[in-house]
């Protein structure tokens, strides 16, 4: 016999289900509950730097888009700067950092509105490149997928980032990197995420 | 600079395995290639953060928060309390909790839901709460149904409410879905069971709490949520990785 370590065991996790919709965006189930939902206020209009949209598809193994998916996100504002208590300092009122958005049930298309994240300190060698933390989850799911967003016009950051540096095989990392574009005059990063398949998207443990 | 005290590795063993050929909706939906495993950074130690202003009294009172004046749901009234703790049995307070959940009928209200159990009008099926200072949250609701899915052709979800919790870094973020002592279909069901360890199931088993009951009002179970735990910073870890 050993001394019993008595830590708990975390909560197993389960698929959010068909229906995540009701409880965290009923609005999209097809009706009005609460006074504010939330997840639509990631950055708010006084949040600082540079105004961008992050669009793009979740697509299964057939190659067919996923539709019934919730994704968060998570983020430091243009400075860096994770509005939590250890993010790093203070973040200016109305940002927020975190999103929550569905995909649309015909299309599979998600996107927000947020702005771009300045870079971060890393663990321990340089700092890590400007990205935006997602979660995934959907039915079919069994435990969320955690994943990140990278910008394509931050190549030289992307080089030197350590989160980047630690996937082995190098052209895998490209399926993290948003490609950008312009439409009437925004600034759109286009992040499509596959599940499987010879590009299926690098997610991690973290 | 210290570096910041890790989450716990989650225990991939413990969870249910992405890819379950039994869960068929897993199939196609299952990441191939491995996880890459990170050390936790700044963008994994931080996490959103909720207040009051985010929710209101009556959010955690599915028999009232979507009723008409006057009028209630069907169904067996409960009252799910608990607390949120991490692995080192500590309280995690203020933090958000969501659940959502069919009526007593096993129907949601979801456009997307056509089983032939009727809509409840009175029963939304949505709730949000922020624990207390001990990590305390509760709700009141209905026992949901059971109810059919199309996985093999007859297969039945037990009852169930589903949760999720935040936690204080998006590394304990977590859905889950919670199960009633004695429900006869747990055993069977795929979802269940895509979880290997029974000692794992069981944790998402809530046990009928007599004494939290109201009498000749509500029945009560009790339901404690366990997120990732934190390493202290006695000694830095090597410099490597990220």
């Amino acid at each position: 016999m050993t001394q019993s370590l008595d830590y708990l065991k975390e909560t197993a996790s389960q698929t959010a289900g068909p229906y995540v919709h009701i409880g965290l965006a009923p609005g999209a189930a097809g009706f009005d509950i609460y006074r504010q939902e939330l997840g639509w206020d990631i950055a708010g209009p006084n949040a600082r730097g540079e105004r961008i949209r992050v669009e793009g598809i979740v697509i299964d193994g057939t190659g067919s888009p996923v539709k019934d998916v919730l994704l968060e996100a998570w983020q430091a504002n243009a400075d860096g700067i994770y509005a939590h208590p250890e993010g790093g300092g203070e973040v200016e009122d109305g940002f927020r950092g975190w999103g929550r958005v569905i995909t649309d049930f015909a299309t599979g298309e998600w996107g927000f509105d947020t702005v771009k994240p300045g870079s971060t300190p890393g663990r321990n060698i340089g700092p890590q490149a400007p990205h935006i933390n997602l979660w995934i989850v959907a039915r079919g799911i069994n435990i969320g997928l955690n994943t990140r967003l990278y910008f394509e016009d931050e190549a030289e950051a992307n080089a030197a980032d350590p989160v980047l540096n630690l996937i082995e095989w190098e052209r895998r990392r490209a399926t993290l990197i948003a490609k950008r574009t312009e439409r009437d005059g925004q600034t759109v990063y286009r992040f499509d995420i596959r599940l499987q398949g010879e590009e299926e998207t690098v997610f991690f443990d973290i | 600079m210290t570096k910041p005290g890790e989450y716990y590795q989650r225990d991939r063993m413990w969870h249910p395995p992405a890819y379950d050929k039994d869960y068929k909706t897993s199939v196609t939906r299952s990441p191939q290639y491995s996880l890459i495993s990170l050390q936790n950074s700044v963008s994994e130690i931080t996490g959103p953060t909720f207040g009051h202003n985010d929710v209101d009294p009556l959010d955690n009172d599915l028999i009232k928060n979507y009723a008409q004046p006057g009028q209630s749901p069907i169904g067996e009234r409960i009252i799910v309390h608990g607390r949120v703790l991490d692995e080192n049995g500590r309280p995690v307070p203020n933090t958000l909790v969501e659940v959502w959940q069919a009526n007593a009928g096993g129907r949601y209200r979801h456009k997307k839901d056509t089983y032939l159990a009727p809509i409840d009008p009175n029963f939304g099926g949505c709730g949000r709460t922020i624990t207390d200072e001990n990590g305390y949250y509760f709700f009141r609701t209905v026992k949901p149904g059971a109810y059919p899915w199309r996985n093999w052709v007859n297969d039945w979800r037990p009852a169930h409410i589903h949760l999720s919790i935040f936690g204080h870094a998006f590394a304990q973020r977590l859905i889950t879905q919670m199960y009633f002592e004695g429900d006869p279909l747990i055993a069977s069901c795929p979802i269940v069971n895509t979880i290997r360890d029974k000692a794992a199931v069981g944790q998402l088993i809530a046990a009928l709490d007599k004494n939290a009951t109201i009498p000749l009002d509500s029945i009560a179970y009790k339901f404690d949520i366990v997120l990732r735990g934190r390493r202290s910073t006695m000694f830095e870890n090597r410099l490597e990785g990220n």
